[in-house]
């Protein structure tokens, strides 16, 4: 069997096997440990040897027999310590898919800071090795096994069982898990030069991890939202960066490098969603994704709308990186003045944000204030904290000075 | 995580006697109190890179306009200006990034007073922020 297919089925097979391996023993770190060292294992002999009958089954031995190993090794010390070293298999066999979504659950513990969380993530249920996800953070390999310990010593610490959460942790724990997930897309959605296979893989797994959500949880709109802003966001990563990793902004894409299906999937998402009622931030971000994405020339953008889902949006979040998109939105709507009266609001919320500054730029631009959009532009480049942004900038600034030039 | 290099330069510290007139004994609890950074980071999966650089006197300043190459050796006299060392860190936020260099700071010196030594904190460049 080829390398990448090998690869797809140990990703899908490692959170199956890790829960079964988690049930059995009841201890989620060393658990980890072990299924971590049985991918290792088929990962060497599966290209070699031919895939076993039930590739499931044989990680789960491999993993057992491993665990088991070190299990004896300690077991004078537990038993001084009156552990018991295995625990009785429940009656009831849950399924491998359920276990990927507690164990999404467990790797999204509140114990832990975002950056663990996603590391934990990637490694427990996405089934990625710790050097694949050091190479995507662009931090040595020791510096991600370190966080990765770290963050299951944490969640050990904690007490947490292997078990779905149950009436009031249930919400708020599946919102850290949809934020893990969303995290994840965006570490591998913005990414520029440096590392950037491996970063856009970040994206696809983290796709790939929303669809194994939805697929357990169909009728949560947030999860569907989420789902769809993914892949409605993806559907314009051909368009998002020029040939030498330049940034090019929505308005100027070429928008026929969209990617059809992901947008006809995301937006079908996204309208069954919003049918149920209960509308979320997901959902709503998604809808405004999928707004863009309708409009195949930008003049034919439905801003109008936008600015409506823009106001829903920011009550629900009272996020002034929201409040800053709806005056954009404004801008569009009711022209550039009315959209620098909403930004002057949030001077306070962003102070001296790049962003804010740059939004600040844009309609001064289209307000036709150019010396002042100028000077925007350039303080916003010497804010930056990315290259390609901060070359953007530049550049905008360079445009309206030059304006022969271009 | 956002990346932060934190930069400590050669020169005078302000009320600092150099530290060739310290005692072996201060000059090795502020060695080792270098190693106990050193590992800490490392411990919490924070550390990236860490180098010392040798000092101004190995330095060469090379200007070019694309032909032959201009080396200039030292001692230059703004020597002060040199980087003497830095930690490439990955942290949560600028916050920790500022509570490692005010740690770094604070190594000891004589009698075993913190030093104060400047540390630089520059955020490494990133991926851009989202559009939403």
């Amino acid at each position: 069997m080829s390398g990448p297919l090998a690869e797809g089925l140990l990703r899908e097979l490692a959170p199956q096997a890790l829960g079964a391996v988690v049930r059995r023993f009841g201890d989620f770190e060393a658990a980890e440990d072990a299924i971590q060292e049985a991918l290792l294992a088929a990962a060497t002999h599966w290209p070699s040897e031919g895939l076993p009958d039930n590739p499931r089954g044989w990680l789960i031995q491999t993993a057992t027999r491993k665990l088991l190993d070190q299990l004896r090794s300690e077991q004078a010390r537990r038993r001084r310590e009156g552990v018991a070293a295995l625990r009785e298999v429940p009656a009831s066999e849950v399924s491998g898919r359920d276990d990927t979504l507690i164990l999404l659950f467990l790797c999204a513990h509140p114990a832990l800071t975002a950056p663990s969380a996603i590391a934990l993530t990637l490694r427990a249920v996405g089934g990625l090795t710790t050097a694949e996800i050091a190479a995507a953070f662009l931090v040595p390999e020791a510096t991600m096994a370190q966080r990765i310990s770290r963050a299951k010593a944490t969640v050990k610490k904690a007490g947490s069982s292997f078990r779905m959460p149950s009436g009031d942790e249930w919400k708020p724990r599946l919102r850290s898990v949809l934020h893990v997930l969303y995290l994840i897309f965006n570490e591998g959605h913005t990414s520029t030069a440096g590392g950037e296979l491996h970063r856009v893989e970040l994206s696809a797994e983290a796709i790939r991890l929303a669809r194994a959500m939805h697929a357990q949880l169909p009728e949560d709109g947030e999860v569907a939202g989420l789902l769809a802003l993914m892949l409605l966001t993806d559907a314009r990563r051909p368009a998002r960066t020029g040939p030498r990793g330049e940034l090019i902004p929505l308005d100027e894409q070429d928008r026929t490098l969209w990617d059809s299906a992901l947008i006809h999937e995301g937006t079908g998402l996204i309208t069954e969603a919003l049918a149920w009622g209960a509308v979320g931030e997901y959902q709503l971000q998604a809808a405004i994704a999928a707004l863009h994405d309708d409009a195949r020339r930008v003049e034919e953008t439905d801003w109008p709308q936008i600015l409506v889902l823009y106001g829903l949006l920011e009550r629900m979040s009272g996020n002034p990186m929201v409040s800053l998109n709806r005056a954009i939105a404004v801008a569009m709507v009711h022209g550039p003045r009315a959209g620098l009266e909403l930004l002057a609001e949030l001077d306070d919320r962003l102070p001296g944000h790049h962003r804010l500054i740059t939004v600040r730029a844009h309609l001064l631009e289209k307000a036709g204030e150019l010396e002042a959009a100028i000077e925007h532009y350039e303080a916003a480049a010497q804010r930056s904290t990315s290259l390609p942004e901060r070359d953007h900038l530049t550049k905008q600034a360079a445009r309206l000075r030059r304006p022969t030039d271009v | 995580m956002t990346k932060f290099l934190l930069l400590m330069n050669y020169g005078p510290i302000e009320g600092m006697p150099p530290i060739t007139t310290w005692t072996p004994q201060e000059i090795n609890a502020h060695i080792e109190f270098q190693h106990q950074l050193g590992r800490e980071l490392a411990v919490r999966g924070e550390v990236v890179d860490t180098q010392g650089l040798a000092g101004p006197e190995l330095a060469k300043i090379v200007t070019s306009d694309g032909g032959a190459p201009v080396v200039t050796d030292g001692p230059f006299p703004e020597s002060k200006e040199f980087l003497a060392g830095y930690w490439l860190v990955d942290v949560d936020s600028e916050e920790r990034a500022i509570e490692i260099a005010a740690q770094a700071s604070a190594a000891p010196g004589p009698g075993g007073r913190p030093i104060k030594q400047p540390i630089e904190v520059r955020q490494v460049m990133g991926p851009p922020v989202q559009e939403l």
